[in-house]
């Protein structure tokens, strides 16, 4: 059971309704893979039981980025690149709550990298899952940090001269203690990856293979079912993080998903020693009866 | 007495700015309003910097005019003050650091030989030691008990003990004693004048404001001058439970602390105009999902990254406008630290009652520099009531529910029942979004003109729930200064000296930047005789806004953007041109 889950606020006794999908219809393209990642977050959140009040689901902005509204969670739906920040804020103002922070490759790689390198530095307990499609969908098919060298869009016609990011090598690098990647051509395993993630310790990174089937004529559904395989399969050990490496830089004819690497070390919840109090929000605040502070100033 | 200037100066890294807080310290713990002022410069040794600590009877407000003590550390700061000493004073320097020639000192003013390296070398090789005899020697001259001064130097040192502090100790007592031989440069010494006062800069009050106020969680990225309210938050927050998160940018700090409001606690960013222009799209965020946030633009010499230890108030346009469209906000600016301390504990009650950002308006001046400020000023004992404002109760929740005020219930996450979705997209009352496939529908046209028109209806709230402006003085004065933030000092400063002249002059100015009160600063201004504009900025940006808010056209205009706050007698002598000399 997740550390976060809060399952310490529940009046027990009372059946809380647990995730669902709100009364909102996405508005995503017919086939599009965000589907996918909307269906295993909820399926995630569902058998970990953790009440919907519970939940605060955080994204930037992008096509992506709309799935708060599409789930019965506390949502936040922020400005570009900023999903981050905002989700940790709510992580140490109430670490009660389950954070989840969604977006898209541009939202998360491109304008919100450097929060992106700085949550998994400083291993806050939050689940970060990213709809990478490899290009910019809501603003009509622009090239994005994933596309590919040579990958024509409307803004580089005559094909992407920039080496894509690979978001999960940047992951290791960073210092994450969970590094996955899913496919939206399988939910069930998309599931048990955010599942994992939302349960571990620490800061969670599934990078979420979802394509775009409108602006991305490369990356389709058939093009990663013809190249994805199974790290677990493959039996590959995710503890290990010089195999984890060696998996990561795959990238071509063969594309691992799965688990690449987990381990454990004290999440940022853990060290900030004003939380060990409880969460923040149920802390005592304000200086009345502290009139020895004013002693600094004497 | 008319008051007393104490100013020191060397390079950066020679220990100024302690040697400065330690003079203003003991004349605060004499009870004596104290001003200490240190211009500084963007380097870490070296260079020219210089510290004034200025005493009275009577409240200070800036760091005056001249002085009367000079300590120089070096030639430098001979040549560059000593046309400041008054006439009377004294220079004190170490002829083994540099010789002073007589002809160079301004007549009527003494110069007093102490040997710091000397009464130094007696103890430790450290020639640091030196300046704890120099302030030995300018504590006499001022008229600062030796046990002030020992104990104020001691308490400098914090828990430390040992050979280090009995030597500063031991040395202050040579220079002072050195000093006392010749009695004479102490006349216009300073007395004991009451109960000690606290001594604390803008940004102190600023901090100690937010966390009365129940600000839980403080992020910031380092700037001057805006970092020092992140140093004494991080000194307290174990001891206060206040999260204090040094970001990776501005961009993520006010994102955080946007969030941690979101969150459930009351929270703050700080930063200076750099920062903020980094902060600008989160801030309209906040304006838009309606989140209660306090933020502090402590502002410095632009444009650009411009005079980074110089001050002024060239970002008030920026604070105005700051975001893509409109949203409610407020803009405060207190004057000096008790009011910062209470502008602070203030913003926090805005920003929660009218669920959007406002506005803390400080500068280097006001952030930095220190002031006295009496015990009964600072009001510890503030409400800070439960931000779970809303039970469910069987009917539909609506996050942004159309209300009379404009300001809506709001559910904290982990309620159950209540969740809502913060959108930064427009949305209607249940936080959906009309920004995609309602966009341009009809009825959703008119939804969102409502949603605009419930959040701007917080702006006139917030007009009437913030401070009028404020005129200090005799109404029927043949002058009105209008000025605001800590320029407002300067000129409290410079009422002063006029009235010592036989000149009333009365002071206008605003809490409340913004938003303005129309009627209410006509009603100061209308019946007022010859007006002047003094702000620390090239265009007169608070000139601006009032003619654009009120109509009133400020004409005569003192503006300033060397980097150096307003002196009092820089507007003692506008003043006199326009008045004539009373």
């Amino acid at each position: 059971m997740a550390e976060s889950s809060a399952g310490a606020q529940v009046v027990l006794g009372t059946p809380l309704p647990l995730l669902g999908k709100s009364d909102t219809k996405p508005t995503w393209c017919p086939g599009c893979g965000d589907f996918g990642v909307v269906a295993a977050v909820e399926m995630a959140v569902k058998r970990l039981k953790i009440p919907s009040h519970n939940v605060a689901i955080v994204s930037g902005i992008g096509c992506s980025s709309n799935l708060p509204h599409f789930l019965s969670a506390y949502g936040f739906h922020a400005i570009h690149g900023r999903a981050i920040p905002v989700a940790e804020g709510i992580r140490w103002a109430n670490h009660g709550l389950t954070v989840i922070a969604t977006g898209g490759d541009g939202d998360g790689f491109g304008i919100g990298a450097g929060h992106f390198v700085h949550a998994m530095r400083r291993n806050v307990d939050l689940t970060y899952v990213t709809m990478d499609n490899q290009i910019y969908g809501l603003t009509t098919g622009q090239a994005s940090p994933t596309s590919m060298m040579g990958h024509r869009t409307k803004s580089t016609p005559d094909g992407v001269i920039e080496n894509p990011i690979d978001p999960i090598a940047l992951a290791l690098a960073a210092g994450a203690t969970y590094v996955a990647r899913g496919f939206s051509g399988d939910v069930k395993q998309m599931a048990d990856l955010i599942q994992g993630g939302i349960a571990h310790h620490g800061f969670a990174f599934i990078d979420a293979l979802s394509p775009c089937v409108t602006y991305n004529k490369i990356n389709t559904f058939d093009w990663f079912r013809q190249r994805v395989y199974k790290l677990e399969s493959a039996g590959h050990d995710p503890t290990n993080i010089v195999t984890a490496w060696q998996r990561a830089l795959e990238w071509g004819d063969k594309i691992p998903i799965g688990l690449f690497y987990r381990t454990e070390r004290p999440s940022y919840e853990d060290l900030e020693e004003v939380l060990a109090a409880g969460p923040l929000a149920k802390q005592p605040a304000g200086l009345r009866g502290r009139e020895a502070i004013l002693d600094d100033f004497r | 007495m008319a008051g007393f200037a104490i100013r020191v100066g060397g390079a950066a890294g020679d220990g100024i700015a302690s040697v400065g807080e330690v003079l203003s310290r003991s004349l605060a713990r004499m009870g004596l309003h104290t001003f200490g002022f240190n211009a500084y410069q963007s380097v870490i040794r070296g260079g020219h910097v210089w510290f004034q600590a200025r005493a009275d009877r009577e409240r200070v407000y800036s760091q005056g005019d001249g002085c009367d003590v000079l300590y120089a550390l070096d030639k430098a700061t001979a040549d560059m003050h000593l046309s400041s000493i008054a006439a009377g004073g004294c220079v004190i320097h170490d002829p083994e650091k540099f010789a002073l020639p007589a002809s160079e000192v301004p007549t009527g003013v003494t110069s007093l030989e102490v040997p710091t390296l000397e009464i130094a070398r007696k103890r430790t090789s450290q020639s640091i030691l030196q300046n704890a005899a120099g302030l030995g020697a300018a504590a006499f001259v001022a008229g600062i008990p030796l046990e002030v001064l020992q104990t104020t130097l001691a308490d400098s040192f914090g828990k430390k003990k040992g050979d280090i502090v009995e030597w500063n100790l031991g040395a202050a007592a040579d220079g002072f004693a050195h000093a006392e031989q010749k009695a004479s440069v102490n006349d216009h010494a300073v007395a004991r004048a009451g109960p000690g006062k606290l001594l604390m800069t803008g940004n102190h009050a600023i901090a100690l404001g937010a966390a009365a106020a129940g600000c839980k969680f403080l992020a910031q990225y380092p700037m001057t001058p805006a970092s020092s309210i992140m140093h004494w938050m991080a000194a307290h927050a174990r001891d206060l439970g206040v999260v204090v998160k040094q970001a990776e940018d501005e961009l993520a700090a006010i994102n955080m602390a946007i969030g941690a409001s979101f969150g459930g606690v009351r929270s703050m960013t700080a930063t200076s105009g750099g920062g903020f222009c980094l902060m600008v799209e989160a801030l309209g965020m906040a304006g838009m999902c309606e989140i209660p946030l306090v933020v502090v633009e402590s502002q410095r010499s632009g444009p650009s990254t411009g005079l980074p230890t110089k001050t002024e108030q060239g970002d008030l346009n920026l604070m105005l406008g700051a975001g893509q469209g409109e949203f409610p906000r407020a803009i405060l600016a207190p004057t000096h630290p008790a009011d910062a301390y209470r502008a602070t504990v203030e913003a926090f009650r805005l920003a929660e009652a009218w669920q959007t950002p406002i506005l803390v308006a400080s500068d280097l001046h006001l952030s930095e520099n220190f002031s006295t400020v009496d015990p009964d000023e600072i009001d510890l004992h503030v409400d800070v009531p439960s931000l779970e404002t809303v039970e469910p109760n069987g009917h539909e929740y609506k996050r942004y529910q159309y209300t009379p005020s404009g300001v809506s219930p709001r559910a904290l996450p982990g309620q159950p029942g209540l969740q809502w979705i913060a959108g930064s997209d427009e949305h209607d009352e249940k936080g959906h979004l009309i920004s995609d496939v309602r966009s341009g529908v009809p009825i959703w046209v008119a939804e969102r003109t409502k949603m605009m028109q419930k959040r701007m209806r917080k702006l006139d709230g917030l007009r009437a729930d913030t401070a009028k402006p404020i005129r200090e003085g005799p109404a029927n004065a043949p002058l009105t200064v209008v000025a605001w933030g800590s320029t407002v000092g300067a000129v409290r400063d410079a009422q002063r000296i006029l009235a010592a002249r036989g000149v009333a002059i009365n002071i206008v100015y605003p809490p409340t930047v913004y938003p303005v009160d129309g009627p209410a600063t006509h009603a100061l201004l209308d019946g007022a005789g010859k007006v002047l504009l003094v702000e620390g900025n090239f265009s007169g940006q608070y000139g601006r806004l009032l003619r654009t808010e009120t109509g009133i056209d400020l004409q005569e205009k003192l503006v300033k953007y060397d980097g150096e706050p307003f002196y009092p007698m820089e507007i003692v002598g506008r003043a006199l041109e326009l008045v004539g000399h009373g």
